[in-house]
């Protein structure tokens, strides 16, 4: 395989930067700023704010669920009318609370607070770049995300409750008001504050693309970009194509709801009153929804795929196993994420026929996930590993990753979904491979890259006794839902007592609130860990992990464009640890080969000559076996 | 007065908690202003990895006792055919994945515990390895077509068309109900019906006008025979909903403006599996299994398998709609008057009477 990159003179105003640094006001450094590590750090702060809220909530349902015979009065203080005369949560309240925990959680913490984090803050660090393609727009992506906050939080507190008709908000329930109280205002909202959070992915998005594809460094040929950036930029694709078909669908539900049209309405009987709407298909909301819906799946699980890729491969002084296999990997799972939405609909009535082609497609994306679980794996085989919070967070993540993903091979499976579409199976499935998977690609994110973020250490024991907490936790919450699925237990019951076939399981119920509330308690130890350090905590190292990557570079606070002086060449992929040979156990991507003869490879001695013209514009040509 | 009780209690731990951290944090960073990186990983590092190693081996033995010792408690009985088999499909694909999955995490427990840092020591450079790459690349796709085929099979057969010969039932969701429509004791044919019709007596939109629906009946069970195909006609007159009959692995959304229908065969009368679970108040239930707003919950309709006989017996006692509701037969046009009250079964002297008027 052999790559050619052409390097042609990146803009020269770059030396400016040596010779001042920007010196805003508090208004223009801290909120209204252009600077990619604010603007992450923005994202990441809105995120936890959501991930407290979102949590919260689940908390509140999961009471219900695991102590249905409590009495919530206590609960008035906060939720005041929600909690009826006799003390019990209010069940169209209860349906409210799991539709805003699912959209807060998919889109506010694991699209926005995951990806807009890391990417704004990793893609110039990681790539050698002053700062994003466009400051400006980046600012503005990070504004609409904060607009659409606003508009859900304030959707939080009308009366009339939030949006209620579960995170997919299928119509005809969303629609109506006459359905449920949640489908008038709270909706409204809803869709208003999803558009706003539309057009700030959009935003992120193109600019992360812009920028990879432009602003590398010179030596940072795209087979020498670090994983995670390489996540980062298939998860914008997959967003830039599949979040306005979101926006299509939000557009077309308004029409139906406030503009009298049919599409998605038709032959509805409701609160006594035939409506005069034809000709519309619920179906193909789904259809619109899906669409975005199951590449939303990817956009939130593949950022946290590369950054627990670098984490591992870091923490184990060794090479992530098959770098291109996991790049290959990450590619044919972003291109299959756009044609296996249909998955979701096995029993929604379309055409059986189109529910075989899905499940084969659908059952297809099994084999590169699997790869990827192989190669973690093989990373660790004779790896000498540290276990710093990031790296047990990362094994956290491939470890649910796996427990969550291999029961996609029976839901994927058309025959088998029939029975567990809908029940507790599906919710165990996708809170394990999604939801804590890409919580945990999260936290093992922050706590790597908190030294670069803020100069300072965090704590490690704390950190160990959080992810303790939190990785059985997780485990005690989900996986014995599993069995409350097989038993076909539906999801979305505010309770199961009307049914005798869903008679029991009071006790793993019980289990499975007590854990949430204990792990969500843990998420407590975090935040004092991540706000206590963010001030008090030991100056990190500018390199604190012995680190590779180009962020290991700067100093220790990096200042607005990254690096004083020039912005250093890249000479070699990321993933040189423990080389045979050499002295240290990891050579830093800045150092050249000739300085390094004692461990080059055989190709990589062909590669000095090319190193000492050191010209701009230089061809590179790499040739790899 | 507990309140503030608590709250101070709470308070008070929070802060000891805090003073702990703030002297363990002092005494660490005494530690590590002498040593180096590398020193750094310490004696937590070993805890970690053992953790990992004792985490898998609780978790692993827990899940294979759980599986085993609470088997009944989470097995649910199947009563269809289709069931039987998408049972068995199911628990071929656990056989798979469980193997897998336990072969998997005991590797990478094992990994983790032994490969973790020591002092000296230096991991192996193992970038690539193209055939163990191309090995787990194939074997997990080989498996999977496997899995994927028997399931293509079996999809494809419930999803086919019924017989000419099935038993057809309409069953209509609304918030928060279901009913049951069958094509009555005559012409055994469903009549026609628009959602414009619908009204707080015509709950099924029933369309007069046909002479199929003179003869249909309403049921607030649904009724099947045992060994004879069932096919559900499913409709929805508002919101989405899902009809689900755990017990015969049936499901299938209701859809206002797109009817849509699943065939299946029930294989155990409600007597037997009575029998079978030792429990007399034993009953089928369909529930709804997509949300559908506040009491999604309890939209629930009893199910009975009867054996076909008795199923025959059932049907002739139930009385046609039109006879219950003998004010609507002003909306069958005249001239088919006379025969809807005939296949509807009112007594012979009144038929006389109204067709004169």
């Amino acid at each position: 395989m052999a790559t050619t990159d052409i390097h042609v003179q990146q803009g020269v105003h770059h030396d400016d930067h040596e010779h001042h640094e920007h010196h805003g006001n508090f208004w223009t450094t801290y909120i209204f700023s252009e600077d990619h590590k604010v603007i992450g750090k923005q994202f990441l702060l809105t995120g936890m704010f959501w991930a407290v809220i979102g949590g919260l909530l689940s908390i509140i349902f999961r009471l219900q669920l695991g102590f249905p015979n409590a009495n919530l009065e206590w609960l008035r203080p906060l939720l005041g009318g929600w909690i009826t005369d006799q003390g019990k949560l209010d069940p169209e309240f209860y349906l409210a609370l799991v539709t805003m925990h699912g959209t807060i959680m998919v889109f506010f913490v694991l699209t926005a607070g995951l990806s807009g984090t890391f990417a704004n803050f990793l893609i110039p660090l990681q790539i050698g770049a002053r700062d994003m393609a466009s400051g400006f727009m980046n600012m503005l992506s990070y504004w609409f995300f904060f607009l659409a906050s606003v508009v859900m939080f304030v959707s939080l507190f009308i009366s009339t409750g939030p949006a209620s008709g579960g995170w997919t908000v299928y119509p005809p329930l969303s629609a109506l008001p006459q359905a449920m109280s949640g489908s008038g205002l709270g909706m409204t909202l809803w869709l208003v504050s999803m558009a706003l959070f539309i057009v700030s992915t959009l935003l992120g998005g193109i600019n992360y693309i812009v920028t990879i594809v432009n602003l590398r460094t010179h030596g940072m040929s795209f087979t020498r970009m670090p994983l995670t950036i390489w996540a980062i930029l298939f998860t914008a694709i997959v967003g830039l194509l599949s979040f306005p078909v979101l926006f299509a669908a939000a557009l077309l539900l308004i029409f139906d709801r406030s503009f009298g049209t049919s599409f998605f309405l038709s032959d509805i009987y409701i609160a006594g009153q035939a409506l005069p709407n034809s000709g519309g298909s619920p179906v193909l909301f789904q259809h619109l929804f899906w669409f975005l819906g199951h590449p939303e799946v990817y956009i939130v699980i593949l950022p946290a795929l590369g950054i627990t890729s670098e984490i591992i491969a870091t923490n184990s002084r060794k090479p992530i196993f098959g770098y291109k296999a996991m790049i290959g990997s990450m590619l044919f799972i972003a291109i299959l994420s756009f044609v296996v939405w249909a998955h979701h609909m096995f029993v929604t009535g379309m055409n059986p026929f189109l529910g075989s082609i899905f499940m084969l497609l659908t059952l297809i994306i099994a084999v590169p996930s699997a790869v990827k679980i192989f190669n973690y794996v093989t990373t660790l085989w004779q790896g000498n590993l540290r276990f710093t919070p990031g790296m047990l967070f990362s094994i956290g993540m491939v470890s649910f990753f796996l427990t969550g993903g291999i029961t996609g091979i029976f839901l994927g499976n058309s025959a088998i979904d029939i029975q567990l579409h809908d029940t507790y199976f599906v919710v165990a499935h996708f809170h394990l491979v999604m939801g804590s998977a890409a919580f945990f690609g999260m936290l093992a994110g922050i706590y790597h890259w908190f030294p670069k973020m803020f100069g300072r250490m965090m704590n490690a024991k704390l950190g160990y006794i959080h992810f303790w907490i939190t990785f059985i936790g997780v485990y005690l919450v989900f996986f014995p839902m599993h069995y409350i699925g097989v038993a076909g237990f539906p999801r979305r019951y505010y309770s199961w007592t009307n049914f005798q076939t869903f008679d029991g399981f009071f006790d793993l119920n019980m289990l499975v609130s007590i854990a949430a509330i204990c792990t969500f308690s843990a998420q407590f130890l975090f935040l004092f860990n991540f706000f206590y350090s963010m001030f008090r905590g030991p100056k990190a190292p500018s390199n604190p992990w012995n680190s590779n990557t180009l962020e290991w570079t700067t100093p220790r606070v990096p200042g607005h464009g990254n690096w004083p002086g020039e912005i250093p060449s890249v000479y070699r992929w990321p993933y040189d640890y423990s080389k045979p040979g050499a002295k240290d156990d990891f050579i830093p991507q800045t150092v050249p080969f000739s300085e390094t003869p004692e461990s080059n490879l055989p190709h990589e001695n062909d590669l000095i000559k090319l190193e000492s013209t050191g010209t701009q514009g230089a061809v590179v040509v790499e040739k790899k076996d | 007065m507990t309140n503030l009780i608590i709250g101070l209690g709470v308070v008070l731990i929070l802060i000891i908690l805090y003073l702990i951290f703030r002297v363990s944090n002092l005494v660490s960073l005494a530690k590590t202003r002498t040593t180096t990186t590398d020193e750094r990983v310490d004696s937590s590092n070993r805890a970690n990895g053992a953790l990992f190693l004792i985490f898998t081996i609780v978790a692993l033995v827990s899940f294979f006792w759980y599986s085993f010792a609470h088997f009944d408690d989470y097995n649910l009985p199947v009563a269809s055919e289709h069931g039987a088999w998408t049972d068995t499909l199911f628990w071929i694909t656990m056989g798979v994945t469980v193997v897998a999955f336990t072969i998997i995490s005991v590797v990478m427990a094992v990994f983790v515990y032994k490969f973790q840092h020591q002092k000296g020591r230096k991991a192996r450079f193992y970038p690539d390895n193209h055939y163990l790459e191309l090995a787990w690349t194939i074997i997990p796709a080989i498996v999977l077509t496997v899995l994927i085929f028997t399931g293509l099979r079996a999809w494809n057969e419930i999803t086919a068309p019924a017989s000419e010969e099935a038993e057809v039932i309409e069953v209509i969701a609304q918030q928060f109900a279901w009913t049951a429509r069958y094509p009555g004791n005559n012409d055994n044919k469903l009549g026609a019906y628009n959602y414009k019709l619908i009204d707080a007596v015509n709950e099924f939109g029933l369309d007069l006008t046909d002479k199929n629906s003179f003869d249909d009946f309403k049921s607030l069970e649904l009724h099947v025979p045992k060994g004879k195909e069932v096919l559900l006609k499913i409709r929805s007159k508002d919101v989405l909903h899902s009809l689900y009959i755990p017990h015969f692995r049936v499901k299938m959304d209701a859809v206002p403006g797109m009817p849509t229908q699943f065939k299946f065969v029930a294989t155990k009368t409600t007597e037997q599996m009575r029998d079978e679970l030792n429990n007399p108040n034993f009953n089928y239930e369909l529930a709804c299994a997509e949300v559908c707003g506040q009491a999604h919950f309890s939209m629930r309709m009893v199910v009975v398998v009867d054996e076909p006989a008795a199923y025959e017996r059932w049907k002739q006692g139930q009385e046609a709609w039109l006879k219950q509701n003998p004010d609507y037969l002003k909306k069958v046009p005249a001239a088919l008057r006379e025969a809807a009250m005939i296949s509807a079964g009112f007594e012979k002297e009144l038929v006389g009477g109204v067709a004169g008027n």
